[in-house]
């Protein structure tokens, strides 16, 4: 490698990557994200061979009416993965800030908003609470979360208490999930977000270049503006033509979006890669590693709590099994799915959007296919360990080829 | 060769004791501006231990430490960063999952101006021309700023390492094993690097167990043995049969200084 460095070194130049390191960068999980998006091509393809009715409007907006949930929970497991960590208790805390929030709301009367944010506050403060039983006892945060599974969804029985099922009735709460917007409405966000996008690339591509770092060819940035916009515009075209763009998921995208945006540009964000690659490292450099898990755990606490809001604005209701089944499980199969590593240190938020829809589109075509639960079950526990494999495999990959 | 004028680091009569082990016993050393100085030594003679005195890990029992001419006390890691000592440790503690500028910039980020700021953004486009600086001004060749510090070479790794120890305008860098594991052309790279540190006027203090490596780059070489100074030798002045006899006592030490003539126990 040595005899090669000298002659490939030059600042800041990146070589075309030739088609068999694109190959290769796929399987090693760079670019995992084209990975989802062929899986989700093939998904699709084998559900609408066999149900005509799985790419419609209609049954695409169900579909992301049915990943909110699991796509916000996802956003803060993403964090957690990053770490390198695990949170068992997002299901339950979900479950148990929903149902706070509905006994506020129904039995208290309290206002919505009020309601909402209580319900948020107490999401965050669990999550505190396991991030700094777990970074100041140095106890596993699988064990941590893994009582705390058990804690919460006790708590959310001990909430809910007799009558085991609250009917949520106030309109701005089942607003959440049930509103949607007009195809004018529907059309702007599409020109906001096509707009912002656009903007923030140029801005980026022109600091770089009045900087001199012109390793960005303009091409691939034009590229990836042609194919989000697209993106974007299919999905509202679709949406619209159905009930419209629903609240729910423009409030998935702004968490996604934000999230991301923290995880990638901040400084906060450059810490929690950190600590999940090296936590010593990042101790020695002055990171107080502690503070950024408890932090980490805090956002994993409160995106649970947003995903418990969020399905009870769907269901009208919370009940015992609110945060309970296979949620948990799957909102933290989404993002491993999607590409982001359970070794830590390596991932993006993007992959809770990625992941649940992969996992939504999967037990949304089931669904359509009337398949038992013995075999949904079966099917996703499949696809979880695929995607774990996969993970594991990439590692070793890298390991190999001298990445760590 | 060796630079003169006071010494900026200065240590006298410092020793450290680990429950009944003598780890330094009474040793005086010292660093000029512009000097490389190696630091040799058989395995627990308390090399590690002298470093760590001076970062800041553990406190000297005894004995004063003096940075340019000031008498200072160095209580923890951070206490030696301030003064302007840096050190870079055998594991070099980078990240290998990020890239060459943030592993350079760990911990202390450039937040970019403006709207930005309220959230900290970092200012990528600020640190990746700063780090193409730093990198060019030192000679340090890397395919990309943007690959992962896991997918460098050995030699790259450590000259990442040895480049970020000097963002904190540090005047006293330490290297611990800079060579260790390295293979022929990259340890002349690492080498290299280590001349250029002493270009920048630093001092440099490099502890290794290989005296190829020492007498390659070393204006002075230091000798330990079982916590004690064992001899001080310039580098031109002297050969590598001397400087392993000081290692390992056997025969004529060379300058051997006041304290380890004191009976020897071996």
């Amino acid at each position: 490698m040595s005899a090669t460095e000298a002659a490939t070194a030059e600042e800041g130049g990146e070589r075309r990557p030739t088609t068999g390191e694109t190959v290769r960068r796929i399987v090693q999980g760079d670019l995992s994200s084209v990975r989802v998006v062929l899986g989700l091509v093939v998904i699709a393809v084998i559900f609408q061979v066999q149900e005509d009715r799985f790419l419609s409007a209609e049954n695409l907006t169900n579909l992301m009416l049915q990943i909110t949930t699991i796509g916000l929970i996802s956003v803060g497991v993403v964090y957690v993965l990053l770490l390198g960590e695990i949170d068992l208790s997002v299901g339950a805390v979900s479950g148990l800030s929903a149902a706070v929030m509905a006994v506020l709301s129904v039995k208290h009367g309290w206002n919505a908003y009020m309601a909402i944010a209580a319900a948020v506050a107490v999401g965050a403060a669990i999550g505190c609470l396991q991030g700094s039983l777990f970074s100041r006892f140095a106890v596993p945060s699988f064990v941590v979360t893994l009582a705390g599974l058990l804690a919460w969804e006790g708590a959310l029985l001990q909430v809910l208490g007799k009558t085991g099922s609250l009917n949520i009735t106030d309109p701005k709460i089942t607003g959440l999930a049930n509103i949607f917007y007009s195809d004018t409405v529907g059309w702007i966000f599409a020109a906001v977000i096509i707009g912002v996008y656009g903007a923030a690339l140029a801005v980026g591509y022109r600091r770089r270049v009045a900087a001199g770092l012109g390793d960005t060819s303009p091409l691939s940035m034009i590229v990836r503006f042609v194919f989000v916009a697209a993106i974007v515009i299919a999905a509202v075209a679709i949406l619209n033509s159905d009930r419209g763009v629903p609240l729910a998921v423009m409030i998935l995208l702004a968490f996604v979006v934000g999230m991301e945006y923290v995880a990638k540009q901040t400084s906060f964000g450059r810490h929690v890669f950190a600590v999940g690659g090296n936590a010593e490292a990042a101790r020695r450099a002055g990171i107080h590693v502690n503070r950024v898990r408890i932090a980490v755990f805090t956002i994993a606490g409160t995106m649970a709590a947003i995903g418990g809001v969020m399905a009870a604005s769907r269901l009208f209701a919370v009940n015992q099994n609110s945060g309970g089944n296979e949620l948990l499980l799957l909102a933290i199969a989404g993002p491993v799915i999607a590409g982001t590593s359970l070794f830590g240190g390596r991932g993006s938020v993007w992959t809770a959007l990625l992941g649940a829809l992969v996992i939504g589109s999967i037990s949304n075509g089931m669904d359509l296919l009337s398949l038992s639960s013995a075999v949904k079950l079966m099917v996703t526990g499949g696809v979880l360990l695929l995607a774990v494999l996969v993970d594991a495999v990439a590692r070793q990959q890298r390991q190999t080829s001298g990445r760590v | 060769m060796a630079a003169d004028g006071t010494p900026l680091l200065e240590l006298e009569g410092v020793s450290k004791r680990f429950g009944p082990v003598q780890a330094l016993d009474r040793v005086d050393f010292a660093v000029r501006a512009g000097e490389v100085v190696g630091l040799v030594g058989d395995n627990g003679a308390g090399k590690s231990t002298l470093v760590k005195a001076i970062a800041g890990i553990h406190s000297p029992d005894e004995g004063t430490i003096r940075f340019e001419g000031d008498e200072v006390r160095i209580k923890g890691p951070q206490d030696a960063t301030d003064l302007g000592i840096a050190t870079v440790y055998q594991d070099l503690a980078l990240c290998d999952n990020l890239d060459v500028v943030a592993n350079l910039f760990l911990g202390r980020e450039q937040v970019s101006a403006g709207p930005g700021q309220v959230s900290r953004q970092l200012d990528e486009v600020k640190m990746e021309h700063e780090t193409a600086d730093l990198l060019s001004n030192l000679a340090v060749t890397i395919p990309s700023l943007r690959s992962e510090v896991g997918t460098l070479s050995g030699g790259q790794r450590q000259q990442v390492a040895v480049a970020r120890s000097l963002l904190g305008d540090p005047k006293v860098v330490l290297l611990d094993e800079p060579t260790a594991a390295l293979g022929v052309p990259q340890t002349k790279q690492v080498l290299e690097l280590i001349r250029r540190l002493r270009e920048r006027d630093l001092g440099v203090v490099v502890i290794s167990h290989n005296l190829v490596d020492v007498f390659a780059v070393a204006d002075r070489i230091f000798v330990l043995r079982l916590g004690r100074a064992a001899g001080e030798f310039k580098a031109e002045e002297t050969t590598e049969e001397h400087v392993v006899g000081a290692i390992t006592g056997v025969g004529d030490g060379g300058e051997r200084n006041q304290h380890s003539e004191e009976g020897e126990k071996s």
